[in-house]
């Protein structure tokens, strides 16, 4: 037992790096941003540019799961971190507790079934598919989700900004300290369409959507595990007219420990310095190593700050760092921050 | 800190409820909703929000919303750029708020339950920038108000309190989900007071999405009716006050009545369709009933999810049945999504608050559109206006994806 007793024992990451924690990991050392697709918006010459996740290569078993078949990518998605995060924890298949929850959170969730039903709709209403319509509910994935585990009699579908996903592993924390559940899934995922981009080109014109999902399984267990515990997760600092992104990103900021030379922080900066300025501005003392997943996978919004939480557990995990610090300062609702530290660390 | 939490304590505090607001298409606030569902008033008429000339079905309950919102920390312009989801949970909060007499708080956490916040503002994005492409006119405020944390901190800035914000969208279960989240927090000490609720406007999405799956009813909504053909859909919002027996106690607040129980499972059978033998739904109401260390027995009124279609109504019926045993033969239940159609996110918390209302003012609010009850149904569907004794009552809401809760509300006498 260390801290709290509470250990991230799995990772899944699905991004527009590839299927898989270890396509995360690489693109996440290269640096680079990854390459952009142009996406089409109606009525528009220039596209607008976003990254998605390629096609899966083999494609998972699950996908021919009779109720499968027809799901949106989100799904698809969720799924497959979801699954890693079990496996990679030892908690797949049989050895899956009896006990399993599971927090899915979402920004924009099921965008590409929902603008497909709703362009039916609006074409011909007694056309529209009733195949389509289901997959636009929020809780749909997570629903996916729970009958293919075939047990998790605790599951919720949350709402927020991206910094909710913080928020989703403290009730998944809280879950195994009360003995609610034996082990708890977090997942943050989101899809990419054009709408999607449009929406996030309002706000800026450069900024890239990106899709995908990332997962933390939690435990109490840490048996297996690769040796990351979750120390803090603060209060969320919630946007208001007494306390805007920038003091809000401060305060959640004065939550956490300052942390030292060999720790890392992983924050949700874009390299877009206007949109990066309240957080930039929080950690500007922050002595360690810095890692901004978004600058080089893209806005995946929920899906990111997952990512962002994957990354730190993945470098924790492989003894690159003592302990890691995650940022995620939401754009329009709060702003939260967790710690984590390697066992015996 | 979110993680650790404060330590639980040894013994889960009673959670009280000491604000109730309510909007419906039976009326505004308490008085207008507890007159109707009393009577069993049924409140569909034509949509009018949006075209439904090429729908199948083309009725709805839709809400009379005033002309302006009640005064709030809300700068008119802000009021002005609100869309119906957010004026419908602005309203019920209203009236939860005054009630409880509340002072603001910078700790005050606020848990609601939505399944499409405030989607019309999202079609409104989806049709312009689909016919006028370079018009961005109001497009960044859709883009922003349709997000549910942007409703629930307009609830936030119109009360002048701060704290985390948590929104739960478990489908149809939502709103009961979000009160059973709040007492959850209050049971384990996380908080010494929660606002909580849930709310959903009518949109044309959701609207032609049941259209498409031909669960809307073409003649009336008539849960557990031997020839129900459907749902009807319509809309609202409820929002509760909870706190801590004692803390209401100590500031010698007014008592409505107490929350003892709450279960939420999920039904992994398939994504729109119950387990046809009821079993989730029986192991929520067994859930809910062992949170509160009651039986079937002490139980005096159920307010079913009874949608009207015909797979939700034999599936809940049957978990009824084999929950209730020998008491179903006595046991009153109802419907009150004939009334005022199922308010999917918002149905949960609207359900629970006419729950208080039965415990409070002691009656059972009747289906009166019922013909024929579908002989599946063991238990005694309340058809007329009647004044009875109510000291516990229990409200299901089951939703897409399988999300089941239940809540129990209790008179406080």
């Amino acid at each position: 037992m260390g801290l709290n007793g509470i250990f991230v024992t799995g990772l899944g990451a699905v991004s527009p790096a590839g299927w898989g924690v270890p396509a995360l990991r690489s693109a996440l050392e290269r640096g680079e941003p990854l390459p952009r697709k142009p996406v089409a918006r109606p009525g528009w010459d220039r596209p607008l540019l976003i990254r998605e996740v390629p096609p899966a290569s083999p494609v998972p078993a699950f996908f021919g799961h009779p109720r499968l078949r027809r799901v949106s990518p989100i799904t698809h998605h969720v799924i497959a971190s979801a699954l890693e995060a079990m496996e990679s924890a030892g908690a797949g298949g049989a050895r899956q507790p009896e006990k399993l929850g599971l927090v899915m959170c979402l920004l924009s969730g099921c965008v590409q079934y929902t603008h497909r039903f709703f362009d039916e709709t609006l074409r011909h209403p007694a056309t529209a598919s009733p195949v389509l319509f289901p997959e636009t509910v929020f809780n749909a994935p997570a629903s996916h989700l729970a009958a293919l585990l075939g047990s998790a009699p605790v599951t919720y579908t949350l709402l927020g900004d991206p910094a909710t996903f913080l928020q989703g592993v403290a009730w998944a924390a809280d879950w195994l300290l009360e003995e609610r559940v034996d082990g708890c899934l977090v997942v943050g995922a989101e899809e990419t369409n054009w709408l999607l981009a449009d929406v996030l080109w309002q706000f800026d014109h450069r900024a890239v959507l990106g899709g995908g999902a990332g997962a933390l399984y939690l435990s109490r267990r840490p048996e297996g595990s690769p040796g990351v515990e979750l120390s803090l997760i603060t209060d969320a600092a919630v946007y208001s007219v007494r306390q805007n992104r920038t003091q809000a990103a401060q305060a959640m900021r004065r939550l956490l420990p300052a942390g030292q030379a060999d720790e890392l922080l992983c924050d949700s900066r874009q390299n877009r310095p206007r949109v990066d300025a309240a957080e930039t501005a929080a950690w500007r003392d922050w002595p360690g190593q810095r890692l901004s997943p978004r600058s080089v996978l893209g806005e995946g919004l929920m899906a990111a700050s997952a990512w962002q939480c994957v990354a730190a557990c993945e470098a924790l995990a492989r003894d690159a760092f003592p302990a890691a610090q995650v940022s995620v300062v939401g754009p329009n609702q709060q702003a939260v921050g967790a710690r984590f530290v390697r066992r015996g660390a | 800190m979110l993680f650790p939490p404060p330590k639980s304590p040894a013994s889960p505090p009673r959670v009280v409820i000491t604000g109730a607001g309510i909007v419906t298409a039976l009326g505004l606030g308490w008085h207008a909703n507890a007159d109707g569902f009393r009577q069993g008033r049924t409140a569909f008429r034509p949509v009018t929000l949006f075209d439904v000339s090429r729908q199948r079905v083309k009725l709805a309950a839709e809400a009379d919303l005033p002309a302006e919102l009640p005064r709030t920390r809300l700068s008119a312009k802000q009021q002005r750029r609100l869309d119906r989801a957010t004026k419908l949970l602005l309203l019920a909060a209203r009236e939860a708020w005054d009630q409880s007499s509340w002072a603001p708080s910078g700790d005050l956490p606020l848990v609601l339950g939505t399944t499409s916040g405030g989607m019309s503002l999202g079609e409104d994005y989806f049709r312009q920038a689909v016919r006028q492409p370079f018009r961005r006119r109001q497009q960044p405020t859709r883009a922003l108000h349709y997000q549910a944390q942007t409703q629930a901190r307009f609830v936030a800035e119109a009360f002048g309190f701060q704290g985390p914000i948590t929104i739960i969208s478990n489908a149809c279960a939502s709103g009961a989900n979000a009160i059973g989240h709040a007492w959850e927090l209050l049971r384990r000490g996380r908080s010494g007071r929660v606002l909580a609720g849930g709310y959903d406007a009518l949109s044309l999405l959701t609207f032609a999405g049941f259209d498409s799956l031909q669960a809307l009813s073409p003649t009336a909504c008539r849960p557990f009716d031997a020839q129900r053909d459907g749902l009807a859909l319509g809309e609202g919002a409820a929002v509760v006050a909870l706190e801590t027996l004692e803390g209401a106690q100590r500031r010698g607040a007014s008592i409505l009545g107490e929350i003892p129980g709450y279960g939420a499972t999920v039904d992994r059978h398939h994504l729109t369709q119950p387990h046809p033998a009821g079993d989730a739904a029986l192991e929520t109401m067994t859930a809910a009933c062992a949170a509160a260390g009651v039986t079937a027995e002490a139980v005096d009124y159920v307010n079913a999810h009874g949608t009207g279609t015909v797979l939700n109504d034999s599936a809940e019926a049957l978990a009824i049945n084999r929950w209730a045993g020998a008491r179903a033969a006595t046991l009153p239940v109802s419907s009150t999504k004939a009334s005022v159609g199922h308010l999917l996110g918002a149905a949960g918390a609207v359900e629970a608050v006419v729950c208080l209302m039965a415990v409070r003012e002691q009656w059972l609010p009747p289906q009166t559109t019922l013909r024929a009850v579908d002989p599946i149904c063991r238990f005694a569907m309340v058809r007329q206006p009647a004044n009875a004794p109510v000291r516990l009552a229990l409200s299901n809401s089951f939703g897409f994806g399988g999300a089941n809760a239940t809540l129990l509300v209790r008179r406080w006498a």
